[in-house]
């Protein structure tokens, strides 16, 4: 009669895998909810060309790659930092002007800027994947009794949990972070105390957009480096962050790899739901809690 | 304001039918064969097929003389995303409004079902390379369509026979959710119990798909011998990538590639590809017909040409010598005049295209080559065995197109 | 959000049934020298974003999930039409019926909230949808409903026929746009207009708000569902398509371009973008490259639409003075603050 729930108790090595895996999409879902819950944290903005930011910094790696010859590791500096000015050059020439208006101007124009973004790249390479090869030094698998676990898989982890924690430590614990979470509150009264407040808030977008593109770097070896990268993901990304709370870093950090483990326990018991699982309890915590889980009210 | 209003409207009507105008025009005219090429011109599916196979249309005009019956033969392509409505949207237009007279390839089993359907209502002709799903010639039949080059029962019949005749009788399909993933699971899971073995389970994939690992772990549990990949293009070149990091194979298990095309086995390297047999129709380096022919493809394209590609080309020729022997372009007539004429080229001997559309002809069974026996770029396969069409096309249920009886 | 205001000047009766009339006649010639399937595409599209337009423009809540409610009523109407064989007329009502309720949940439960949570709650609804309608078995997944058959209107009108499906489609559209058009220029209508502008005042008045939120949100969202009805039986086919979120974003672009807030701001907006689509469907990408482009610019410059911009200077000396657009952000500002007062969070 259970049937469709594959209630039947799966093997343990199977959950345990899956959760796994489900820690790896966390991973991911973590880094990128995290830079965008900087950037509206500080903005007001929800920065729909996020996905597409993530996008270009898969692709750099590659073009790194493919025309300078300049491989992974060198590329997890170099691509957040050209894809992190690139944000700059987006926050002073588009979102300054609309700063002032209701902030859902600024989803429509950051929507409108991941259309071109991913149509220019649509348009030169289609819409399937381009190789990136695993790096010499990650490649081969671990034998962990229950699954193999490929070692660059294992390296996303622990990378994305120490970029999670190092930023989450910036903005929580040091002078430059207290600046930013003052700026947030009262622009104001921070500026008048000498502090450059439209250039944080200017190398802050360029920092969650930095963000973005690291996640998109790691992301290359795995996910394919495909222009459709971006629009698979952002949605998820956006529940996640509604769920955390839409400006709390530690939210974000949180109900990201929550919420991929989440996703792989459904794929265990009933893999059908896990694509409409984080949607659902998206719309359980704005009902219930709308400033979201680890969120104040604004 | 609303006078601003209408104006604006009434504007973007003129400019529409401004677009349209020249649309429209071509319609008038009816002194051309119009052949249309719709497939997959920038996805998963781009390789097998794409500009590849407006170049083998190309080609086939070429070769013929440009024109048939005095009437001018033009070629139109266009690119259906591996959309269903996209692709069904374009065949209507093409037919009812643009003057096409035959849609030819269309990979994709839900496009060519949705072309089909359009064809079928309008009874124009449509000649299917790219797609594979057997229901094209079975349930979803039609009077006015030839599927050309191969189909899942092939596919099913020729890798998945070879394999479970080998040993690999317990399977797990991971399957591309549409409906080539489906026909093909379901044509080879016949194969496998008609020889004796167990389908022990199977995992339904989005297509286009990036991340199998989820896939790949649950076809990991389920223990069975042969991990079997009812998928094509980059789904299929993405499974055994990781199936290879999530030590599948280490962990005793083999994969099936049930679709794989050159262009995929090009793409993984011989290294990965090691080992794997495929079914197919048609290989560049079998014969000295079919190395002339592919390397008059090769200088265009500078790759090796697909079943599809050569498929597509053999089809065209096909179609124009019916329309030459009969001397109309009128959908069922040229059909039934193709059905009538035997099928020689440099692809096909002798073949026989039946009732219901399927081209009846000789399969072969592959298999890639090692990286020491290989001694060129697109030197990638060797011939195992050739199974005569009878036997790679047998379906196991009989015919099940409404339009033949018996 | 106190998105647009533009209160406009009524213009003569007699010149707008003229140009109504004209209108129409133009409509009416259309398909013996446009492409018939490409106007009805327009015309559902139309439709689609004129019914988005009453929630966005008229009460003010911007819902980035529509797609659910025009791509699921597509679904319901093929499999009636094909599976359970009912006429086109019933189709396109189970279609209509079933896009009510599901604006009836919805918007129950999405309406408590305002703004941005308003239209993540949309989404993530329009989502949830879009993933049932991948799963389930009825609606065939990636390869969706084809086939659908158009058959007769009560029995003896042959929608086979291009052009009586055209007319059809015609009909269908002047039917819902008048729906709109009576709404907004009702009773119930200002009391819509009072609620986007202010709505503590609305509330203080005695007007129960909620209801009349959620009322519009049905009405938009059943309008929706038969733009997506009718779009199924024109084109056969009900596919992923027109669930999916990118059709939630189309229609947004749709009515920014043709002006939120005003009545034919959408028609024309959707006109623009499915003649764009068609002309330029075969060089590849440049739709989503030039859709972004005009997002980005509409945002920019140019957030009253081609009819709100193009109207003021139509309208010459008739019309009342707008106010300039730094008077209706500063007016935001003094709302956000009275909302502060009144306790509502964001």
């Amino acid at each position: 009669m259970f049937d469709w729930l594959h209630i039947a108790v799966p093997p343990a090595p199977l959950f345990f895998a899956q959760l796994l895996v489900g820690l790896i999409n966390g991973a991911f879902y973590a880094m990128l909810s995290l830079g965008l819950a900087v950037i509206f944290g500080l903005l007001n903005i929800i920065n729909f060309t996020h996905g597409a930011q993530y996008m270009l910094g898969a692709f750099c790696a590659w073009f790194l790659l493919n025309w300078l010859g300049i491989g992974y590791w060198p590329a997890l500096i170099i691509a957040p930092l050209i894809v992190g000015v690139l944000g700059i050059v987006i926050e002073r020439l588009l979102l300054r002007r609309i700063a002032r208006l209701d902030h859902l101007y600024g989803l429509l124009l950051t929507f409108g800027l991941a259309l071109i973004i991913e149509g220019i790249f649509r348009q030169q390479y289609g819409s399937s994947g381009q190789p990136y090869t695993i790096p010499s030094e990650l490649t081969g698998a671990r034998n962990l009794g229950f699954m193999f676990l490929p070692n660059y898989r294992a390296w996303v982890i622990v990378a994305s949990l120490a970029i999670c924690l190092a930023t989450w430590f910036v903005i929580e614990r040091t002078r430059l972070g207290a600046y930013l979470r003052a700026a947030t509150e009262n622009p104001v009264l921070v500026r008048a105390f000498g502090i450059d407040v439209p250039r944080m808030v200017t190398l802050t977008y360029g920092g969650g957009v930095a963000l973005a593109a690291l996640a998109g770097v790691m992301a290359a070896p795995i996910y394919q480096v495909s222009p459709l990268m971006g629009s698979n993901i952002i949605i998820v990304v956006f529940a996640v962050v509604v769920i955390g709370g839409m400006g709390s870093i530690l939210g974000a950090i949180v109900s990201g790899f929550a919420l991929g483990l989440v996703e792989g326990l459904t794929k265990v018991f009933y893999p059908e739901a896990s694509s409409t699982v984080i949607f659902v309890i998206m719309a359980l915590v704005l009902l219930v809690k709308p400033a979201g889980l680890f969120g104040r009210a604004a | 304001m609303r006078r601003a209003a209408l104006a604006g409207f009434a504007a973007a009507l003129m400019m529409s039918a401004a677009a349209q105008m020249d649309i429209a025009q071509a319609q008038i005219s009816g002194d051309t064969v119009k052949i249309g090429v719709l497939n997959d011109m920038s996805g998963l599916y781009a390789d097998l097929g794409g500009q590849g196979s407006v170049e083998a249309a190309r080609m086939a005009v070429a070769d013929f003389g440009g024109n048939v019956n005095g009437k001018k033969v033009e070629i139109v392509s266009a690119d259906h995303q591996n959309k269903p409505d996209v692709g069904g949207a374009i065949a209507r237009q093409w037919y009812d409004n643009d003057g096409v007279d035959v849609i030819v390839d269309v990979p994709t089993s839900s496009v060519a079902l949705a072309v089909q359907d359009v064809a079928r209502e309008r009874k124009k002709v449509f000649l299917i390379s790219g797609a594979a799903s057997s229901d094209l010639t079975g349930k979803a039949c039609s009077p006015t369509s030839v599927h050309w080059t191969y189909d899942t029962v092939a596919l099913a019949n020729g890798t998945g026979g070879a394999v479970v005749k080998a040993g690999g009788d317990t399977w797990f399909f991971i399957t591309a959710d549409y409906a080539f993933g489906h026909a093909l699971e379901r044509d080879t899971t016949a194969v496998v119990e008609a020889n004796g073995g167990k389908v022990l389970g199977s995992v339904k994939v989005p297509l286009n798909t990036a991340d199998f690992s989820s896939y790949l772990l649950q076809a990991q549990a389920s223990k069975a011998k042969i991990i079997g990949l009812a998928n094509a293009g980059g789904d299929t070149i993405n499974s055994i990538k990781q199936a290879a990091e999530f030590g599948l194979v280490e962990g005793g298990q083999k994969l099936a590639g049930l679709l794989v095309f050159i262009t995929d086995v090009h793409s993984l390297g011989l290294k990965t590809a090691n080992g794997l047999q495929l079914t197919e129709a048609f290989y560049w380096d079998q014969n000295d017909e079919t190395r002339a022919w592919s390397k008059k493809f090769s200088e265009k394209m500078k790759k090796e040409p697909t079943m599809v590609q050569a498929g597509v080309y053999g089809a065209i020729t096909h179609y124009l010598n019916a329309i030459k022997a009969t001397g109309t372009d009128d959908g069922a007539a040229v059909v039934q005049k193709m059905k009538e004429t035997p099928v020689n080229d440099f692809m096909t001997k002798n073949g026989k295209i039946l009732d219901n559309g399927r081209l009846i002809r000789d399969m072969y069974l592959f298999e890639v080559k090692k990286p020491s026996e290989s001694k060129g770029e697109w030197d990638l396969y060797k011939q195992i065995s050739t199974i005569p069409g009878e036997q790679a096309f047998k379906r196991p249920g009989g015919n099940e197109c409404p339009y033949v009886k018996g | 959000m106190t998105v647009l205001s533009l209160d406009r000047a009524k213009p003569a009766p007699i010149a707008v049934w003229l140009w109504a009339a004209g209108l129409i006649a133009l409509a009416l010639a259309a398909p013996h020298f446009l492409y018939p399937v490409f106007v009805m595409k327009a015309l559902c599209m139309a439709l689609f974003a004129c019914a988005f337009n009453l929630l966005l423009g008229y009460v003010g809540l911007l819902s980035f999930g529509h797609a659910a409610f025009f791509g699921g009523a597509s679904y319901i109407t093929a499999h009636a039409a094909k599976v359970w064989g009912l006429p086109p007329e019933l189709a396109i009502i189970a279609g209509v019926a079933a896009a009510a309720a599901l604006g009836l949940v919805f918007g129950y439960l999405a309406i408590r909230r305002q703004g941005i949570y308003f239209a993540m709650i949309t989404l993530a609804f329009a989502q949830m949808v879009f993933f049932f309608c991948l799963q389930a078995k009825f609606t065939g997944g990636e390869d969706g409903i084809q086939a659908v058959p158009r058959g007769h209107l009560f029995g003896f009108i042959d929608l086979n026929q291009p052009l009586v499906m055209y007319y059809f489609v015609l009909v269908v559209f002047l039917f819902g746009f008048g729906v709109i058009v009576r709404a907004i220029n009702s009773p119930f209508g200002q009391v819509l207009k009072a609620i986007r502008e202010n709505e503590p005042r609305a509330i203080s008045l005695g007007y129960r708000t909620e209801q009349y939120k959620l009322l519009a949100f049905i009405l938009s969202a059943a309008l929706a569902g038969l733009a997506g009805s009718t779009k199924a039986l024109v084109f056969q086919f009900a596919s992923l398509t027109d669930v999916n979120w990118t059709m939630s974003g189309e229609v947004v672009l749709m009515t920014l371009i043709g002006g939120i807030g005003t009545i034919l701001g959408p028609v024309v907006g959707a006109f623009l973008l499915t003649t764009m689509e068609n002309y330029l469907a075969q060089t590849g990408s440049w739709v989503t490259i030039i859709e972004g482009i005009i997002f980005v610019i509409c945002v920019l410059t140019f957030r009253e639409g081609i009819v709100g911009v193009v109207a003021p200077y139509a309208m010459g000396r008739r019309a009342h003075a707008e106010p300039p657009p730094e008077a209706v952000e500063v007016e935001e500002a003094e709302v956000d603050k009275l909302r502060d007062v009144a306790g509502e969070s964001d």
